[in-house]
């Protein structure tokens, strides 16, 4: 009866607001570092943001990174030490404003690192603004009168921007039901397996909420990535083994 | 020990191989693109990596990775290059990781131009990128002492866990001299404090080092004071007897060498103090200067005086200080001497009013 639960790399209670994803992500990528007995061997790479709360909560090694540049502090740490498990994890505004270049770049190169970029469709940690992957017509703290995508540009859809480019793995999942749960576990299983195996460069997008700045209850969040969120950014694997999958 | 004919940018980049670098990342500009070249082929040759970044942004950014993962690692850059560093060589520092950094100066601000310059002076010594920071900067005046202080600033970059800095300049990186090089160093990268994965409650952090040290303010205030106390280095040439002391550093140096030569042959008591290290400023060095000595010259290849301030704390605004501004154009020995005497005639001018 006694059989632990928790993955021993969540050394803290994390510390994210209630009803966040980023804690349910945090859970998944524990389970699968722990289950492919990797976590000895895993180096994180965050920035700022949200993410920046997991260094003293989630046990592997963590290089924190200038904003927008955790990819290629990856790169820097995955080309001298390959034996090692290596991944970004950051938040859409980190990954796909300041550092589109850094991730964009990091898959050009096909480089074998594993990026985890959680979409919460806004900046979170900064209190709410507008974010690269805000959906048109979203009011945040700077689009007041909701996203007028003509002025603001379109949202970014980072994995339609790499799938033509040769990389090893590449999906989009979600936090939204517990099954999308257990499919978001596999995809960040596959990732790490396509990195571990010299696979080349994966990349697992998560659609997630963010209740504080979405200004929801969690319930209401969910509704949303369900009903509106996905429309945009559509679930499922983009490549595998290097090939294209969901054409 | 082997001698070899070497473009200043070539010795610095073998130099760097041979303390132990085995991690290059980096973006081309003039007038330090020969370093990633060189870099390219030799690296591999010694099982490291040659990584051409996508831009500077992700260049230093590399190096902050592979430099937490313990292994020496370094990048170069120019004037435009540099500015874009200073992010990433903050974080560096706040981290306290060891790294090395080359500037070869350009011309200008802006684009500026590709010309031999002196001119990131205030960017390399004031820390450059936010908050507070400082790094060991080194400024080599010939082929031979980049070599040297490259494998010092690796060595000093570990010690004090710090970025260090080659401030050099174009004529320095593009002129062909006899370089003596030392012998191929291995260095263990598995340092205590690198990443490479350990899970649980064992698990490292590189992150900014003030969020875990009590009263960081005085911790960090007391590595950069015995940095300075302890890491000046300069030449010096004549200074006890002096009645104008040149200062200047890197190739303008090497120009009032023949100056101070020269002006002793006509009489002239011209010294010089070189700064080996900018900073830390090599203060200590103005305590041995004649202490009735007229004024100082600072000699740099800039448009606006940089050296200047520095001097003028160093001296204690005791004497006069002139400068002679090259722009990007390296003076003849001549030139700096007439700018010499004239110094002299304007302070004795002035010190006979007030007689
Ligand atoms: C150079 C720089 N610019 C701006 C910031 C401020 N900043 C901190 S977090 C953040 C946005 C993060 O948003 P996102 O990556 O979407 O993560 P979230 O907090 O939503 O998880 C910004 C702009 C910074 N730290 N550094
Ligand atoms: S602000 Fe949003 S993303 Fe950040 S912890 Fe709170 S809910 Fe999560």
């Amino acid at each position: 009866m006694s059989e632990k639960l928790i993955p021993n790399l969540l050394v803290e209670d994390n510390k994210f607001c209630p009803g966040c994803g980023h804690g349910i992500i945090n859970r998944v990528v524990a389970e699968v570092l722990e289950e492919m007995d990797l976590a000895d061997k895993a180096v994180g790479s965050l920035a700022v943001g949200c993410a920046c709360l997991m260094m003293d909560t989630f046990g592997t090694d963590w290089i924190q990174a200038p904003h927008g540049r955790a990819a290629a502090v990856a790169v820097g740490v995955k080309r001298v030490r390959p034996e090692c498990c290596v991944f970004t994890y950051q938040g859409d505004g980190d990954s796909l404003a300041i550092g589109f270049s850094e991730t964009m770049y990091a898959a050009l190169r096909n480089e074998n690192i594993t990026a985890i970029i959680v979409n919460n469709g806004i900046f979170g940690m900064t209190g709410g603004q507008m974010a690269p992957t805000t959906l048109p017509g979203q009011r945040t703290t700077t689009s007041p009168q909701g996203r007028n995508a003509d002025t603001t540009g379109q949202p970014v859809n980072i994995i339609n921007q790499i799938k033509e480019v040769p990389v090893g793995y590449l999906a989009r999942g979600s936090v939204d039901t517990a099954k999308e749960i257990n499919k978001l576990k596999k995809y960040i299983r596959t990732a790490i397996e396509t990195q571990m195996s010299g696979g080349g460069y994966s990349l697992v997008e998560i659609l997630s909420p963010c209740p504080t700045n979405w200004k929801m209850t969690l319930e209401a969040s969910l509704d949303h990535i369900k009903t509106k969120v996905k429309e945009t950014y559509p679930l499922g694997e983009y490549v595998k083994n290097g090939e294209r999958v969901d054409a | 020990m082997s001698r070899r004919l070497m473009k200043g940018n070539d010795a610095l980049a073998e130099a760097a191989v041979r303390a132990g670098c085995r991690f290059f990342g980096g973006y081309p500009i003039t007038p330090q693109s020969e370093i990633l070249e060189y870099l390219s082929a030799r690296l591999p040759e010694v099982g490291g990596t040659f990584l051409q970044a996508e831009s500077e942004l992700a260049g230093i950014n590399m190096v902050y990775g592979a430099a937490a993962a313990g292994f020496r690692a370094m990048t170069s850059s120019s004037g435009p290059g540099f500015s874009l560093l200073q992010e990433g060589i903050s974080y560096i520092a706040s981290a306290e990781l060891p790294a090395v950094i080359v500037d070869v100066q350009r011309y200008g601000s802006g684009l500026g131009d590709i010309f031999q310059a002196q001119s990131d002076y205030h960017m390399a010594t004031t820390g450059g990128g936010h908050g507070d920071y400082h790094m060991l900067v080194y400024a080599p005046a010939s082929a031979q002492e980049s070599v040297d202080l490259m494998c010092l600033a690796f060595n000093k970059a570990e010690e004090y866990r710090n970025p260090c800095l080659i401030l050099t300049d174009a004529s320095i990186a593009q002129m062909m001299e006899p370089v003596e090089l030392p012998e191929m160093k291995e260095v263990n990268p598995d340092k205590p404090w690198a990443v490479r994965g350990k899970s649980g409650q064992d698990f490292k952090k590189i992150t900014s080092t003030m969020y875990y040290i009590d009263d960081f303010d005085t911790y960090i205030k007391e590595k950069y004071d015995a940095m300075a106390e302890k890491e000046q280095r300069w030449e010096a040439l004549h200074i006890a007897d002096a009645d104008v002391v040149l200062v200047a550093y890197g190739i303008s140096s090497r120009i009032c060498k023949e100056a101070v030569a020269t002006a002793r042959e006509q009489g002239i008591r011209l010294g010089l103090l070189r700064p080996i290290t900018v900073w830390p400023f090599p203060v200590d060095g103005f305590k041995e200067v004649n202490p009735d000595v007229k004024a100082y010259l600072t000699v740099e290849l800039s448009s606006l005086p940089k050296l200047d301030i520095d001097v003028k704390l160093a001296c204690k605004m005791k004497s006069p200080v002139e400068n002679f501004l090259g722009g990007a154009v390296i003076p003849e020995s001549q030139q700096i001497i007439e700018k010499a005497v004239s110094v002299l005639e304007k302070v004795e001018a002035t010190s006979c009013l007030k007689n």
